[in-house]
């Protein structure tokens, strides 16, 4: 089965957790005899893993040049030169006028540059080339980012289209939607012959908010990968007589960074052995400093800033609690990880990843008072904090992501055989 | 002959309140009046007053013949003479029939029995009392919560006097041996075993309308037939469950008090009798011993303490409970013995089990067990800060030597009022032969039986004031 695939991140350049997710499924894929993904990204860096073939978009003529073959070779960084050629044989219409490079391709910013609309433009303007070109079974298209990419090569090759929705604009922006973006999105999933949304929540709110038929909307969950050993030698840094508790991610609307600092001023109320910690960046990180001091807990909540790769894992090992009080989370990775650092986790209800965690204490995002219970339980009570700990080990241990890509492909069957 | 023990379990707990960590050392109040008036009100219309209808009409028309035994927990009896006074009178009406025996159990409907011989001891007699109070007989057959038992439980019982006690036919106890048999406690022969047939008994309690059930419609003959058809020598068929599982589990609707009603008739038919544990304990022989070493319970498959005490968070809260279990003792302070009781009831610890698909699912207030022990534990943080607050400026140590202190003068002045009894009772025997003997004689023993009393009586009013000495002390 050949898989033709739109992505618009991919490790090891991460922006968000949409690359972590589109690696993972694309190696649960690999994992099963006869399936060939072909990853369709904006502009690989060419260090990208080798178990699936990747397509750089910016390397894809448009329009029709004669570089030689030599002169490729130094140019390109993911493609080679015969797959420029291939491709340059399916040019379908005349591109010139949209500003081409001296080989006939559109370059890409990489990111979310702010002519994001117009290079995802250009990124389903490719995909039709790369459509006629490449013959697949099936289409899968990540996020809004490539829904049109995809719709384009659906209509071009006449094969099904999956979609994936890792979230939504309604969880981005606590409903006030961007209208460009939700058409982009309603386009995508009109068009698609299966919509998998990474967790019920998000499947109701694209039959919700989107209007799409229960029957093609499947809620495919993501998972986590086991610990590296590199991460499991990590030695946590505890002090005994203070307790940690984290929030971790974005600092936006979207995750309620302000319910965590609330909470936080309640706990700190009744108890000061316990620090808290806001790790990341964002639109909001000025507000929550300034809110916390104006709580009167500044001396006990520090911000260290942005974290990658190790460190978060660190971070995980050196907190006692992980606290996520998203508004409005599709799935939500980090308490999975988290918690497989040992480190029990307390969600928001309106979290996707929830719906298969049972061994995590979930409140809903605005009940700050629900929240700081547990945070202090959690922090008092060592029993009740080593059951979780160590329950909470073994309940992500049994989530895999080669089930994930099992479950993806019975999915691709059925649709084909539709 | 064989013969049919009903029993019937009245339970319900005090619920808790939604009580957060800031409320701790605020607000002593742990209770939710709303919930417990809803529920007991609900649960006493849809079962316990059309149940125990039916079980007065069956004793109606059955005199001599119908009998059954009815258990009540302490927590019941208060929320069911504050909101359902009803209940208790149809419980004195069924009464007045004689076709009831009540039975003893923990006041407070926890693990006492697990955890403090002392509480435990004291819980069954305030029990005792109270049902005393109520119906004017004391208890002379015992049943411990969620019918938890072990040989240790066993041997307590006895000691308290209790004649017969139930627990539950569990397979893993008694392998081959089957539960239509008397049996005896394996360290006290003295107290003998009622074993739950849980088939029998869960056929109507949780079955009885469960329509994917292959003996579903159940009816009375059929039920009949099958006690009567199990082998000549199975002489007693024990069927225990909670009262609600008429109405409740098993509603009104699926016809389960027809069914009941019916089944005199049908068992007089086959020549099966009724009878109440107390007659089966003084007629019956025991077969044997029965060495239980890990506690029973009648609850889930697995007949154990897993919907209670199966996670770290249940065991940690039962543990932390019991810790101050002495203290609460000693301070004899009313407020807090209740708080206490209610604190104990088992269903506070079934709120935080997570099992899987453990019957009765269900959690009350509380989302998910980590809720329930949340809560749980902010409440027993509160309380534990009171009783440790009436002992100012004294370490852990201090009151636990204090305790035992007045622990074991309690046991020696159990002693010497057993010896004043026994002396008074020598001291009748010797008036009663006096008048026969010769004068002379009579003086000398006379003098003798006196010269003993005084001594023992001044050791005891000693005691007696030592105990008051340290009390204020630690008040």
């Amino acid at each position: 089965m050949k898989v033709l695939m739109f992505g618009w991140e991919f490790p090891p350049k991460i922006y968000g957790g949409l690359a972590v997710a589109s690696y993972c499924i694309t190696n649960g894929l690999s994992k099963i005899p006869g399936v060939e993904t072909t990853f369709c990204l904006p502009k690989p860096c060419g260090e990208e893993e080798k178990f699936l073939r990747i397509i750089g978009m910016n390397e894809v003529p448009v329009a029709w040049r004669d570089p030689d073959s030599n002169y490729l070779k130094g140019r390109l960084v993911n493609n080679t030169p015969e797959d420029y050629y291939r491709f340059r044989d399916h040019i379908y219409a005349d591109f010139n006028y949209k500003g081409v490079n001296d080989l006939g391709c559109l370059e890409f910013a990489g990111g979310y540059p702010g002519n994001l609309y117009e290079e995802i433009n250009n990124f389903s303007i490719i995909a039709g080339v790369v459509a006629r070109t490449e013959e697949c079974d099936i289409i899968h298209a990540h996020d809004w980012l490539t829904f049109p990419a995809g719709v384009h090569a659906k209509q071009v090759s006449g094969k099904p289209l999956v979609i994936h929705v890792h979230a939504t604009d309604f969880d981005r922006s606590r409903g006030n939607v961007n209208p460009t973006v939700y058409g982009i999105e309603k386009d995508g999933m009109d068009h698609a012959d299966c919509i998998m949304c990474v967790s019920e929540l998000t499947r109701q709110t694209v039959i919700n908010h989107y209007h799409q038929d229960p029957a093609k909307c499947i809620a495919m969950h993501n998972a986590v990968y086991p610990l590296s050993e590199e991460i499991q030698a990590i030695e946590p840094h505890k002090n005994p007589d203070e307790k940690v508790v984290t929030f971790l991610g974005r600092i936006t609307m979207q995750k309620g960074p302000e319910y965590f600092v609330e909470a936080a001023a309640l706990v700190l109320k009744r108890t000061r052995n316990i620090r808290f910690c806001m790790a990341g960046s964002g639109d909001m990180l000025n507000d929550m400093i300034t809110l916390a001091a104006e709580r009167g807990i500044a001396d006990r909540f520090h911000f260290p800033g942005f974290m990658r790769g190790k460190q978060v894992y660190e971070c995980y090992k050196n907190s006692d609690v992980f606290v996520m009080p998203s508004v409005s989370e599709p799935f939500g990775i980090a308490p999975l990880e988290a918690m497989q650092c040992g480190c029990p986790s307390i969600i928001s209800k309106q979290s996707g990843c929830g719906e298969i965690l049972s061994k995590c204490i979930k409140t809903d995002y605005w009940d700050i008072n629900a929240m700081a219970d547990a945070m202090y339980s959690l922090c008092t009570n060592d029993a009740y904090h080593k059951y979780l700990a160590e329950e909470g080990i073994k309940e992500v241990a049994e989530i895999s992501w080669e089930k994930v890509g099992e479950r993806i492909y019975r999915c691709y069957q059925e649709v084909i055989n539709r | 002959m064989k013969t049919v023990c009903l029993y019937f379990e009245i339970h319900q707990n005090i619920h808790l309140k939604r009580y957060r960590f800031f409320d701790i050392g605020t607000d002593h109040y742990y209770y939710d009046d709303y919930e417990n008036e809803r529920s007991i009100t609900e649960t006493a219309e849809k079962s316990y007053v059309p149940a125990l209808e039916a079980l007065i009409e069956m004793a109606r028309k059955n005199p001599g013949y119908f009998k059954c035994a009815i258990s009540l927990s302490g927590t019941a009896i208060e929320l069911l003479e504050n909101y359902a006074p009803q209940v208790l009178e149809l419980l004195g009406e069924l009464n007045e029939t004689g076709a009831v025996e009540f039975l003893a159990e923990p006041y407070s409907h926890g693990f006492s029995s697990l955890k403090n011989p002392e509480v435990f001891r004291d819980e069954v007699n305030r029990l005792c009392k109270k049902v005393k109070s109520l119906f004017g007989k004391s208890p002379k057959v015992f049943r411990n919560s969620c019918l938890i038992y072990d040989d240790e439980i066993g041997a307590q019982v006895a000691d308290m006097g209790f004649k017969g006690m139930l627990a539950e036919g569990a397979k893993h106890v008694l392998g081959w041996k089957s539960p239509h048999f008397v049996y005896n406690c394996c360290r006290n022969p003295k107290l003998k075993l009622l074993l739950r047939d849980h088939s029998l008994s869960e056929d109507i309690s949780f079955r009885f309308n469960d329509s994917n059930w292959s003996e579903y419609p159940l009816f009375a003959e059929r039920y009949a037939d099958w006690v009567a058809q199990l082998p000549e020598e199975d002489q007693i068929v024990n069927i225990f469950m909670e009262l609600c599982a008429l109405g409740i589990f098993q509603p009104l609707s699926s016809n389960i008090l027809e069914f009941m009603k019916a089944l005199p008739a049908q068992f007089k038919q086959r020549g099966i009798t009724f009878s109440t544990p107390s007659e089966i304990c003084s007629k019956v022989k025991s077969s044997g011993d029965l060495v239980v070493e890990y506690p029973t319970s009648w609850v889930d498959e697995e007949r154990d303490l897993s919907p209670w005490l199966g996670n770290a968070m249940q065991r940690e809260a039962c543990e932390k409970l019991y810790s101050i279990a002495d203290r609460v003792r000693a301070i004899r302070d009313r407020k807090l013995q209740q708080d206490f009781d209610y604190l104990q009831a088992s269903n506070n610890l079934r709120f935080m089990s997570t099992k899987a698909n453990s019957y009765g699912g269900y959690r009350g207030i509380y989302d998910s067990p980590y809720d329930a022990f949340t809560n749980y534990m902010n409440i027993l943080g509160d309380f534990t800060a009171r009783v440790n607050n009436l002992y100012p400026d004294m370490d852990n140590e201090e009151i636990n030597s204090l305790v035992t202190t007045i622990k074991n003068q309690e046991t020696e002045l159990e002693l010497k009022d057993k010896e004043i009894q026994k002396l008074k009772s020598m001291v009748a025997r010797f008036e009663a032969a006096a008048p026969a003997a010769a004068e002379v004689e009579k003086k000398v023993v006379k003098k003798a039986p006196a010269a003993k009393k005084t001594p023992t009586k001044t050791v005891a009013k000693k005691t007696a004031n030592s105990k008051k000495a340290v009390s204020p002390k630690s008040k």
